[in-house]
């Protein structure tokens, strides 16, 4: 009896729901494994993250905030992916966002500036700042052939560096790895800002960063289904030869495609500073722009399937506050995208078992 | 003959694909030490048939004999195993590597240290042995596309095929290369190998074939005797009725010039000139037919005209206005910015350079920047599935593939899907395009189906120059016919076509006039006459007509 793999030949569509379904339940279970050889009652410490991360009354915002730059780096990831552009340079792209956005709220415009206009400026710098990072791999592949994976990944050590020389140099307070906190005009509005009006909304810290992750969803939904430019990313991923055949033109779509995707990155620093830290500091971010790739994989690069994934992931990350060891979350998130894509193998081939002599056959056996 | 004759045999095989039934109990069987041809149109069921002997594919119903027993494949490997091997119509190569190299790819000896010298010897006794000539050191880019094939015949044969399946092995190969593949195909046959060659080309089958099988719509019609067979039986055999050989055409109309190429020169991808300072003229109601072997310049011509590859010198002119050097981003900023939400920000000028994304590829490409396929320019090149069409896309995004950016189907920023959709099932139906539906992605039509695709979308851009490379080749007679008509009709409704072809009898039956290449430049014109194929042949081999009249 041996194992045999074969390639499928045809892919029914249930499968890869099928499959991602599977690698959760498979993912979970090795989890626990691990959870009990470190000395924890998987179930408790299951339950614990689900409670802390999705049922309890502050779960959703508070879940919220740490989707929101997930959902918005992970559409940036999506926007590239889809052209078969490997971004993996969203963290450097976010640093440089929030590394603009401080520049703005806290030295280029006055803190007396009103708040519309201080978020607006603190927007379009962030944007701004993303894009130009991202555009650095997109114009070194469209000139000169660069690998951008190599270049994006590469750029992101340098972006964090240059974060670190901001907070302890120039922008430093006190010399701690931080800057000071962004004047109040600074700050995205928050439920809990609401909290006088509405008292369920105290205590609760969702910020409007959400609804330029909604937005941005919503634009690249459409930009992807419908327009001329959606169109083109997809002939350009499946076959460039066919769309510079067809009149398209690669290397400024490879430049546009990264400005895009570096941009939205750079939105997801902007937010989280405006939302959440109010202040520029080292490590800020735990990786929300890594996190993103496996959010932007796992939806399936469909803006709509990020949000989703964006929220599941969002709600890890809070129950990672929370649990102790504080690592067990971040582990359980390893583990998912493995098994979601080793599953992608069950939908690519099947496995069938063969049981000796497998020369013989009858024509029944199929 | 008893049984025990057979190389292999197959019995009642049937396979089904979702909505084609692609084999229908099919029996085939191979004596030994024959050529034994498979003949059948684009979609007959062929390589389909093959793909299962060689392990590719499993039968749903229907057994595998070799020597009379019964066998089962998973893979390519376990064929191998057993002997069999097959030569795909795309080959299965690693470009950056070595023939050598190629060669023991996949195998299991040696295992750790290669001994070069010595397997460089063997492969070169190998060559030697049946006539495959072949530098076993030369990186497999460096080769052409014969050369290759050569390749993958030395890797089947050091793999220890006895039975070699080539599907449509003539379709990539200039004349003289077939020459050379009949001979290794009949040394391998006295050897002791047999051979199954897929084909549909008619007379390569009667030159080749010891016995032929012939497939309709995945049914076996016949097996008979090469020797005893005519071009006109198994043609009706294969479609089911007698194949009009030539097309009836009208005499051409010629009016202005539609396409007018001044002293043009460029260079191919290894950088070597390709055309050296060619003119030629096309007017509108007329088939220039461009005849040469391969190699000597005519997809570097196509190429130049259609924009996709940099002129060093000379002009391209298409209805009076000059396209040489025309860029797409020039066209298309101003589309892009009359209605383009997200064309915000990229001022920057894109210069000359242009990038490969093809995977593991990240070199950038020598040729240009993409220069604007011109308003009424069509070009249906030659490679298919590379070039032509857009593989895991759907029948419909492959067809507005050039429609996209302008109206009606582009709209301001957006595309109207519902339009697209209406007009890819009009497509669909008029050109006879089998499928399942507008939705099924390109990927999963035969040869012959996307063929009719790519020239129902730029027929349907109402062009007034066609550049028409290799158009039939790898089709079936039906499909050819098909396709000639409809390349016809577009020169009867006045539309400029440049047919560039090897196949003479395509270029006699289509052409008004014939221009012949060599090395780049051209050799004379000839008017498409039967008479006058031994100076057409003279020409391709380098002779002007100046020197053919004076002998």
């Amino acid at each position: 009896m041996r194992v045999k793999i074969e390639p499928r030949l045809d892919v029914p569509r249930w499968m890869p729901f099928a499959s991602i379904f599977g690698a959760l339940v498979v993912a979970l279970l090795l989890g626990a494994i691990l959870l009990a050889y470190g000395g924890l009652d998987p179930v408790t410490a299951y339950w614990q993250m689900l409670r802390v991360g999705f049922l309890e009354p502050y779960s959703f915002s508070d879940t919220m905030v740490k989707a929101t730059p997930l959902i918005l780096a992970g559409l940036g990831v999506a926007v590239a992916f889809k052209m078969r552009l490997w971004n993996i340079g969203a963290e450097g792209q976010l640093f440089l966002g929030a590394w603009a956005t401080a520049g703005v709220a806290l030295f280029w415009l006055p803190p007396t500036t009103p708040k519309p206009i201080m978020l607006a400026v603190m927007t379009l710098a962030g944007f701004v700042a993303g894009a130009v990072w991202g555009a650095i791999p997109g114009v070194l592949k469209a000139k000169l052939g660069v690998n951008e994976i190599i270049s994006s990944l590469m750029l992101t050590y340098v972006a964090i560096q240059y974060n670190n020389y901001f907070v302890y140099g120039p922008w430093a307070a006190g010399g701690f790895g931080l800057t000071a906190p962004f004047p109040k005009t600074a700050w995205f509005p928050r439920l809990t800002d609401y909290g006088n009006a509405i008292p369920a909304l105290r205590g609760l810290t969702a910020h409007m960063g959400i609804v330029y992750g909604i937005i941005a969803a919503v634009v690249l939904y459409v930009i992807f289904k419908y327009s001329k430019w959606g169109y083109e990313l997809k002939v350009i991923g499946d076959n460039p030869n066919a769309a510079r055949y067809a009149g398209m033109n690669l290397s400024r779509n490879i430049i546009l495609t990264m400005v895009i995707s570096g941009g939205l990155a750079g939105l997801a620093g902007m937010s989280e500073l405006a939302g959440a830290v109010h202040r520029l500091q080292e490590n800020f971010s735990p990786g929300y722009g890594f996190t993103a790739i496996i959010v932007a994989w796992l939806g399936r690069l469909n803006p709509l399937g990020i949000i989703i994934v964006g929220y599941l992931f969002g709600g890890l990350l809070v129950a990672g506050d929370v649990i102790q060891p504080a690592g067990i979350p971040l582990m359980i998130q390893g583990i998912i995208l493995f098994c979601v894509i080793s599953a992608d193998t069950f939908t690519r081939y099947r496995i069938r078992i063969v049981r000796a002599a497998p020369v013989t056959a009858t024509a029944a056996e199929v | 003959m008893s049984e025990s004759q057979f190389a292999f045999e197959m019995r009642g095989i049937t396979k089904r694909f979702p909505g084609v039934l692609a084999n229908d109990n099919v029996d085939f069987a191979v004596r030994e030490g024959e050529i034994h041809a498979l003949l059948g149109e684009n979609g007959a069921g062929k390589s389909t048939l093959m793909n299962m002997l060689n392990g590719l594919y499993r039968p749903d119903e229907g057994q595998i004999f070799i020597k009379d027993q019964a066998v089962r494949f998973s893979s390519p490997r376990e064929a191998i195993n057993h002997g069999i091997g097959m030569v795909h119509q795309h080959f299965m190569l690693v470009p950056t590597q070595s023939v050598a190299e190629n060669l023991i790819l996949g195998q299991s000896a040696p295992r750790f240290y290669i001994n070069y010298s010595e397997l460089e010897a063997q492969v070169a006794e190998l060559s030697e042995k049946f006539g495959l000539a072949v530098d076993p050191r030369a990186k497999i880019w460096q080769l052409s596309v014969g050369e290759q094939q050569r390749v993958e015949v030395l890797k089947m044969l050091y793999q220890g095929a006895k039975i070699l399946i080539m599907d449509e092995p003539t379709a990539v190969l200039t004349p003289q290369e077939v020459t050379d593949l009949f001979d290794t195909l009949r040394s391998m046959t006295a050897s002791g190998h047999t051979i199954v060659f897929i084909s549909h080309k008619l007379d390569e089958v009667v030159a080749i074939a010891d016995r032929v099988t012939v497939l309709q719509r995945g049914r076996v019609t016949a097996t008979v005797e090469g020797k005893d067979t005519t071009k006109a039986e198994l043609a009706r055999l294969m479609v089911g009725r007698e194949v009009l050989f030539r097309i009836q055409k009208a005499p051409a109309q010629p009016g202005a010039e539609a396409l007018v190429i001044e002293n043009i020169s460029c260079e191919n991808d290894r950088g070597l000139p390709a055309l050296r300072n060619l003119s030629l003229t096309v007017r509108a109601g007329e088939v220039v037919g461009i005849a040469g072997v391969a190699g000597n310049g005519q997809t570097e011509l196509a190429e130049v005209i259609a924009g996709l590859r940099a002129a060093t010198e000379g002009r391209v002119i298409v209805q009076g206005q000059e396209v040489t050097g025309k860029r797409v981003a020039a066209g298309e900023q101003s589309e892009a910015s009359k209605g383009g939400s997200w064309d915000i920000q990229v001022s920057l000028d894109i210069g000359d350079s242009s990038i490969n994304l093809s995977k593991g590829d990240e070199r950038p490409e020598k040729q240009a920047a993409p220069i604007m396929v011109s308003e009424g320019l069509a070009y249906i090149p030659a490679d298919r599935t590379g070039v032509g069409s857009s593989p895991n896309l759907s029948l419909i995004d492959n067809l507005i593939l050039k429609a996209y950016r302008r109206p009606p189907i582009g709209k301001g920023w957006r595309i109207d899907l519902s339009l697209a959709r209406e007009q890819a099932e009009k497509l669909v139906e008029q050109f006879n395009v089998m499928t399942p539906n507008v939705d099924t992605p390109a990927r999963l039509l035969s040869g012959g189906n996307l063929q009719k695709l790519i020239l129902a979308r730029e027929i349907s851009s109402r062009p007034k120059v066609i550049i028409a490379v290799y158009p039939v080749r790898g089709l079936d007679v039906g499909a050819i016919e098909a396709i000639h008509q409809m390349l016809i009709d577009e020169r009867n409704r006045g539309t400029a076509i440049l047919l560039i072809s090897e196949d003479l009898d395509e270029l006699l039956s289509l052409s008004d006039r014939i221009v012949v290449v060599f090395e780049g430049q051209i050799m004379g014109e000839v008017p498409p006459e039967d008479e006058r194929v031994d100076e057409i042949g003279l020409m391709m081999a380098g002779t002007r007509v100046e020197a053919v009249h004076a002998s």
